[in-house]
């Protein structure tokens, strides 16, 4: 842990609290250099409290932040190596495209031919040359954002923050976003922050995602070390959609009184009373819904048990006529045993 | 809901006549008295004006109670702007951008004296400055007239300050500006245009002010107090006409101009 020329950021038992509400609670936390590293939580679990202490916009009640090998715990925001692209992107209206981009370097004093030199790559880098002259107001939602990132990283932090910069946008220009996004990380090669409460931005964008709940750190891990392999119920939940068999359910299916969880494409239908072989899990139930979403088809089987699961299958063939029909049939879900895993609940 | 221009429904008759008639009403006087600014008639006023004639302007001219009181009205709402726009930028900030028990309250007692009647606020200062033996003078009249003018740059600033949010000065400081970079760059240019709005309001609205002036002014006499008492003198009665023909301009033109940079913002 003493590699300080490979940690970027080092959360040291920081805690956070507003009077009796302990918005971050004793979170360590290492982010190496270099990393797409992303904080996922709902709204309230901590994440965006972390963000605002790593920029300095807010000061941890205990324990120490440490950016690049230096405390940074109490240092105001303009003396950070650290740089913000805001959720509403906090563009300065008053300013054209191109002193927004190159305020951070107007404020340090480079001379404006140097500014507007490195003012314009920044346009060519974010994919919006030529537009230094026009005003916010006369941009788009996309461009906007694209201005935060350049406004950001003209200054070239160490470390770039983005606190849930897609938000605003639609769906299309979103994806499209986030794939420009991971190639700008590529290209610039520093550390990027990202928060935000959407699992699958966080699958598809991260190297690693630190999953926040209640102010604290419940499970790191790449993202398919998240999504296979969840630590507790929240995070199989929170990351993707889980089954989660608990109790008399778990012990006749598994042999074992431990909860564990299964994702829905992990499951299959097949006609009751089929054979399995010993490395399969099985179940048997009816099915109360279906759901059909295009790729998958989504059905919700009651167990016998009293307990429900959902089964997601791939719509390899054509299936509107067993769509139509498989309302309400009595099924058998098999699954591999290795697709179970045992969650770690605190009690 | 947008026309197309050539399909925007015509305005009923009725509206349009009821509109001309409210303009008319509102607007009528002020054409009256300018018209009677240039009246040869000495004493008393007929319709229509038997002739006209520049000559009252140079009887203006030669009133040197005039020019005094003209005077010290243009320096009130000098001073008394200025006040308030320091005072009211600082409060609105304060109210604004910090968070602390009984705000809303603050920020209620502030705006409250340009809803009190003038002559509540003039009886108030009146009595207050009895009690504390502060003798009427030019300064009792600025410190009248700033009540409400810090009110209405309160009004402009908070506004203002509400709709630029906290991220952009976060994101100033984010980029490396201090407090002080973060207030020149940011900060002031975005309440620049409020406060050029509230400023001029604030003038206008001291400049004609006469409730809170009887009350706080000694022997002085601002200009709409002088205009006041002449109309009791019937000798040279068009040229406070004149005066009147003056006090619309010199007011007009920055309450179009406040109106106009508020527009524009708002765009």
């Amino acid at each position: 842990m003493n590699n300080h020329e490979n940690t970027a950021i080092e959360f040291n038992q920081v805690s956070r609290h507003f009077g009796e509400v302990k918005a971050v609670d004793s979170v360590d936390l290492t982010i190496q250099d270099g990393e797409f590293f992303t904080l996922l939580g709902p709204s309230g679990s901590g994440k965006t409290t972390c963000l605002r202490m790593i920029a300095g916009f807010d000061h941890p009640t205990s324990g120490q932040i440490k950016l690049h090998g230096r405390d940074v715990t109490n240092l105001p925001a303009y003396d950070r190596e650290v740089n913000t692209v805001f959720q509403d992107y906090a563009l300065f209206p008053h300013m054209s495209v191109g002193e927004n981009i190159g305020y951070g370097l107007m404020i340090r004093k480079v001379p404006k031919s140097e500014r507007n030199r490195q003012v314009r790559a920044m346009l060519e880098l974010v994919q919006l040359p030529g537009l230094e002259h026009r005003k916010p107001s006369q941009l788009s939602g996309g461009q906007r954002q694209r201005v935060a990132l350049a406004r950001a990283l003209i200054n070239k932090p160490k470390v770039l923050l983005l606190d849930e910069p897609l938000g605003a946008l639609d769906l299309k220009l979103r994806q499209q976003m986030q794939v420009e996004l991971k190639s700008i990380q590529h290209e610039v090669g520093i550390t990027f922050i990202f928060v935000t409460h959407d699992q699958e931005e966080a699958l598809t964008m991260s190297d690693r995602i630190a999953v926040f709940d209640m102010g604290r750190i419940v499970q790191t891990g790449t993202p398919s070390e998240l999504y296979e392999r969840p630590r507790t119920s929240f995070v199989a939940s929170f990351v993707g959609t889980s089954n989660i068999l608990s109790g008399e359910t778990a012990q006749k299916i598994t042999g074992s009184a431990q909860n564990i969880s299964v994702r829905p494409e992990k499951i299959r239908l097949v006609a009751p009373e089929t054979e399995t072989a010993d490395s399969f899990c099985a179940a048997d139930g009816q099915v109360t819904a279906v759901v059909y979403a295009g790729m998958i088809t989504r059905y919700t089987v009651a167990l016998a048990h009293g307990q429900t699961m959902i089964v997601a299958e791939q719509n390899l063939d054509d299936v509107s006529k067993s769509v139509a029909t498989s309302r309400g049939k009595q099924v058998r879900l098999i699954w591999p045993c290795s697709a179970n895993n045992v969650l770690q609940d605190p009690e | 809901m947008h026309y197309k221009n050539n399909h925007r429904p015509k305005t009923p008759k009725g509206l349009l006549l009821s509109a001309i008639g409210v303009l008319l009403f509102l607007h009528l006087p002020f054409a009256i008295v300018m018209l009677y600014a240039f009246t040869t008639d000495e004493t008393t006023f007929t319709f229509p004006p038997p002739g006209l004639t520049t000559k009252w302007f140079g009887v203006a001219m030669g009133r040197p109670d005039l020019w005094a009181a003209l005077g010290l009205s243009l320096k009130v709402a000098s001073i008394a702007t200025v006040f308030a726009l320091l005072l009211g930028t600082l409060a609105a900030a304060a109210v604004s951008r910090s968070k602390f028990f009984g705000r809303e309250s603050i920020s209620f007692l502030l705006v409250l004296p340009i809803a009190l009647p003038g002559i509540v606020t003039g009886i108030a200062l009146r009595s207050m400055m009895g009690l504390v033996n502060i003798p009427f003078s030019f300064w009792t009249i600025v410190i009248g007239h700033a009540t409400f003018c810090v009110v209405v740059v309160y009004n402009n600033a908070i506004a203002r300050f509400r709709r630029m949010g906290d991220s952009q000065i976060a994101a100033s400081m984010d980029l490396g500006a201090d407090g002080f970079q973060t207030f020149r760059y940011i900060v002031l240019p975005n309440l620049l245009t409020a406060l050029v709005a509230g400023g001029m309001l604030a003038f206008a609205l001291s400049f004609d002010e006469v409730i809170v002036t009887t009350f706080t002014a000694g022997q002085q006499s601002t200009l709409p107090i002088w205009i006041f008492s002449q109309l009791t003198r019937p000798r040279d009665r068009p040229v406070t006409n004149v005066v009147a023909f003056l006090v619309v301009t010199i007011t007009a033109v920055p309450i179009l101009l406040a109106h106009h940079l508020s527009q524009r913002d708002n765009l």
